[in-house]
């Protein structure tokens, strides 16, 4: 876009003031039709500033989104050794067996199956999908969706990346310490966890795991400030509260979410650190007998409560499973909306169940603990306030439903996506409502339905999201868009091998399986889940490897997919007036928003779309 | 392409609800239940589950039928609505109150089973120890009191006299460890620093198949039944074996077998002193 001459002084446009506090190194000029153009002064960065340490929001969220891909790798590897031992245990685990195992013929052993499961979780949770959905797609969108040419604490940001490192670093380097990684599950229970004697992983790997979810943490946080403050101080002139996209709006309670949760978790991660290292008596009560020894006798912690961790530690974590799940709704309600060229069903009670999920979410962690002893009259209040949390839900897929109603879909890989994440969704959030139950629950906790449950949420619903979001923002990420064909074939395999594998899990669960455990056959009662087991793991496999589709097509779009303009998808919302990619500063013109964020279909125009910016008489 | 996905998408409830249906003949369903109250367990299951089926089918059937119905190649423009009213509400209340029955359903099963003022009035029959790896069941011995030198101790095995409320109490020498016994439909973590009161009744496991349930002398009086018991709870690296056994027996029989215990307990000790 070539600008038009910068208005003199005196002019019309400049005395106007059209933004007196325009930003240093930016120069505006007046168009034909009365468009305010910007020129953003251009700055040669040198590689170091650009692509390492950048305080532009974009680069920053493909840093996250690369370093998250990168680790959903190394989770999914995990997950794929966590299948072959419960398929066939005590088995050579094929290609990496003899390297990591020699000394049984390449069988692994029962302490290293805990620690996959833990670190798979771990990884999973903390390194994958909340950086990839409040890292990547936060950073990527928000400025962009709500017309703002940067977030509002670019140096914060980057900061917020770079504290995500040192966290990459201590999970990864457990794996390579005495006794190996964290083995205590992700959710790190005391004792098990604080005892250097319980477990092999709770030597020296437990402290690097509470390091890592410290930087992690850190690195959230800083991310949630920056997002609560761009949304609430950035919005482009017209962009009300109530013309946020749902994106914007789940980002920005997922944001909250973070505010309010994350310092729980933090003060709890350091005082397990301290039970640890320091002997403080948090968490580990007196008088045990672990390895015929008391601990105590050794200078461990003693005098502690168990049950607190367990109450601090969901106080965060089940508000993070929102985390995980809220700005996948955001981003699937846009990209349905979208393709779909339909407006939203529900806007107000689209945004408004939002904000009761994340309401409840805070008063909803005991539901984790119902067989854990705390007192069962709390059961009873945790339990009214979890099955109530299926109700926003509900409303959700309603209006999901009720978009598609009348649309006009579009069979576009990020809509198949989104579509699945819809149907997909569903089923984790019905199999939820038997773990709020807690009779029920007395049966199916710890058990394979749970996995089966919030497999269901994360995998089936935000994965599903996520690669919806990247097919539909990658022509703006990159200025290209990905290959159609390879996505709809990715989009197929990845559907029918997700739910071969997360669905079986509900049967095993039923047959009363546990989880966590490396031989289900050790007990005779499950011998026959054995051939099930094995159809689970070989779909796991399919699953792992069809995303090579993916992978080649995300790399190979970058450099070879067809170039598109700004608005590929006919998109009504912000991001769309921006070039593809956008340069420093976002927009090249001064943006004034007069409509909604989803005025598909709209009769006041002729095209079907009519986009936020623009104006209609 | 529009077909695939329209099937795939169909294949959604379709598959699943056969799953389900075919589930117990499969074997990939909860094992049949033996206590007094796990038949209410699984009467909120299935109400559960038959609530969540309707919407499931629903929900996903519409999925199925919008996409194939408005994915086929049309110019024209979509329907230009941003909601109804009348339905936000429908959709809002309705499964609102099924929720609350649901919640509200829910609330006398677990107060029986957990609660520690619905605790049945019996004197605990013993103490169960869970630790890494193992379950340690302490019974008192012939003098009826814990703690004392004739109690009896059983590795792996917690034996139980069945037709009778049974009381115990749940520890945990190190770790967290959980007892469940999956036809018991009970579940309970073991923490450390915590006694744990719980219960059960065995009321179903020494009747024949065949016979009239509710007919006491239809019991197999012989009939000595095993069922096994689990660790739910990550324990540390042995988890998976840590298996114990439940064995449930008439009566008579238990006191046969506690006999036999005691007298034990009481030959090792003179072996002991001698």
């Amino acid at each position: 876009m070539s600008v038009p001459p910068i208005p003199s002084e005196g002019s019309a446009a400049a005395s106007e003031g059209l933004n007196p506090r325009a930003p240093e190194g930016q120069r505006k000029g007046l168009g034909a039709d009365g468009t305010v153009y910007i020129e953003h002064d251009h700055h040669e960065l040198s590689f170091l500033r650009k692509y390492i340490f950048s305080v532009d929001h974009k680069m920053i969220g493909l840093q996250f989104m690369f370093t998250g891909l990168v680790m959903l790798g190394l989770g999914g590897a995990l997950a794929m050794a966590i299948r072959w031992q419960l398929a066939w245990p005590w088995t050579e685990v094929p290609v990496i067996g003899e390297l990591l195992f020699p000394a049984t013929g390449g069988a692994m052993s029962p302490e290293f199956y805990t620690m996959l499961f833990t670190m798979h979780g771990t990884i999973m949770i903390f390194f994958v999908i909340i950086p990839m959905l409040t890292g990547a797609f936060g950073n990527f969108l928000i400025p962009l969706m709500i017309g703002a040419p940067d977030m509002a604490f670019p140096r914060l940001n980057m900061i917020g990346y770079w504290a995500m490192v040192p966290g990459l670093f201590f999970a990864i380097a457990s794996f390579f310490v005495e006794g190996g990684a964290a083995a205590a599950g992700w959710t790190a229970y005391p004792p098990l966890s604080t005892i250097t004697t319980a477990a092999p992983g709770s030597m020296t790997g437990q402290t690097y795991w509470l390091l890592a979810l410290t930087f992690s943490g850190v690195s959230s946080m800083a991310g949630a400030v920056n997002y609560a403050t761009t949304v609430v101080k950035m919005r482009a002139p017209g962009m009300t509260l109530m013309r946020m996209p749902l994106t914007i709006w789940s980002l920005f309670i997922s944001a909250l979410l973070q505010l309010f949760a994350l310092p729980v978790l933090t003060a709890v991660s350091i005082e397990q650190i301290l039970d640890r290292v320091a002997g403080t008596g948090f968490f580990t009560p007196t008088n045990l007998v672990v390895n015929q020894m008391n601990p105590e006798m050794a200078g461990e912690a003693a005098g502690g409560q168990p049950l607190l961790w367990q109450h601090l530690f969901w106080f965060y974590s089940h508000p993070a499973v929102y985390i995980m799940v809220v700005p996948a709704m955001g981003m699937a309600s846009d990209i349905l909306a979208t393709h779909a060229r339909k407006p939203i069903f529900g806007y107000k009670p689209m945004a408004y169940s939002m904000m009761s999920i994340a309401g409840l979410g805070f008063i909803v962690w005991g539901h984790h603990m119902f067989a854990s002893g705390m007192n069962p009259a709390l059961g009873m209040t945790f339990m009214v306030s979890t099955i109530l949390i299926a109700l926003p839900s509900a409303i959700k897929v309603f209006n999901w439903l009720g978009t598609l109603w009348g649309a006009r879909i579009q069979m576009t890989s990020a809509m198949l996506n989104a579509i699945a994440f819809v149907s997909l969704f569903i089923i984790g959030g019905l199999s939820g409502i038997w773990m709020a139950a807690t009779p029920v629950d007395i049966y199916i906790h710890d058990t394979y339905i749970i996995v089966a449950h919030f497999h269901y949420v994360v995998f089936g619903g935000t994965m599903f999201a996520i690669w919806a979001g990247i097919y539909h923002w990658f022509p703006k990420m990159f200025g290209r868009i990905m290959d159609e064909r390879l996505g709809k074939i990715h989009f197929v395999g990845s559907f029918i091998f997700a739910n071969c594998t997360f669905y079986m899990m509900h049967q095993i669960g039923l047959a009363g399986l546990m989880r966590r455990t490396a031989d289900p056959y050790a007990y005779e009662v499950y011998a026959h889940l054995q051939p099930l087991n094995e159809f689970i793991s070989i779909s796991a496999f399919c699953l792992f490897f069809w995303q090579g589709f993916f992978v080649f097509n995300f790399f190979w779009s970058i450099y070879k997919g067809q170039r598109v303009g700004r608005n590929p998808w006919k998109g009504t919302t912000l991001e769309w007036d921006a070039p593809s990619p956008p340069g420093h500063g976002n927009f090249d013109r001064e943006l004034k928003v007069y409509h909604g964020p989803y005025e598909y279909a709209s009769p006041l125009v002729e095209e079907d779309y009519l986009m936020q910016t623009r104006k209609v008489d | 392409m529009r077909l695939l996905v329209t099937l795939l998408l169909l294949l959604v409830p379709v598959l699943g609800v056969w799953t389900f249906w075919t589930a117990e003949e499969n074997g990939w369903w909860m094992p049949e239940t033996v206590t007094t109250y796990g038949p209410d367990i699984d009467f909120l299951f299935y109400l559960i589950l038959w609530m969540v089926a309707v919407f499931f089918v629903l929900t996903e059937g519409l999925l199925v039928w919008f996409f194939f119905k408005y994915s086929k190649k049309d110019d024209s423009k979509g329907v230009f609505s941003h909601g109804n009213h009348k339905l936000e509400l429908l959709w809002t209340v309705v499964p609102g109150i099924l929720l609350l029955v649901i919640a509200f359903t829910q609330m006398e099963t677990w107060a029986e089973i957990k609660y520690r003022g619905n605790l049945p009035k019996s004197e605990p029959i013993a103490h169960v120890w869970a630790s890494q790896f193992d379950w340690r069941v302490q019974y008192p011995g012939a003098d009826g009191e814990f703690g004392t030198w004739d109690d009896v101790e059983s590795p792996h095995l917690f034996v139980v006299p069945s037709g009778e409320d049974v009381v115990f109490i749940l520890h945990s020498r190190d770790v967290l460890h959980s007892f469940f016994v999956p036809e018991f439909r009970l579940k309970q973590d073991a923490v450390p620093g915590m006694a744990i009161p719980m219960w059960f009744n065995v009321n179903k496991a020494l009747r024949e198949e065949g016979l009239d349930p509710k007919d006491p002398d239809s019991e197999d009086k012989e009939a000595i039944r095993l069922y096994d018991l689990i660790c739910a709870e990550l324990c540390g690296w042995g988890h998976y074996k840590m298996a114990g056994r439940m064995e449930v027996r008439s009566r008579e029989k238990f006191d046969e077998w506690m006999a036999e215990q005691q007298a034990n307990v009481m030959s090792n000790d003179k072996e002991d002193q001698s």
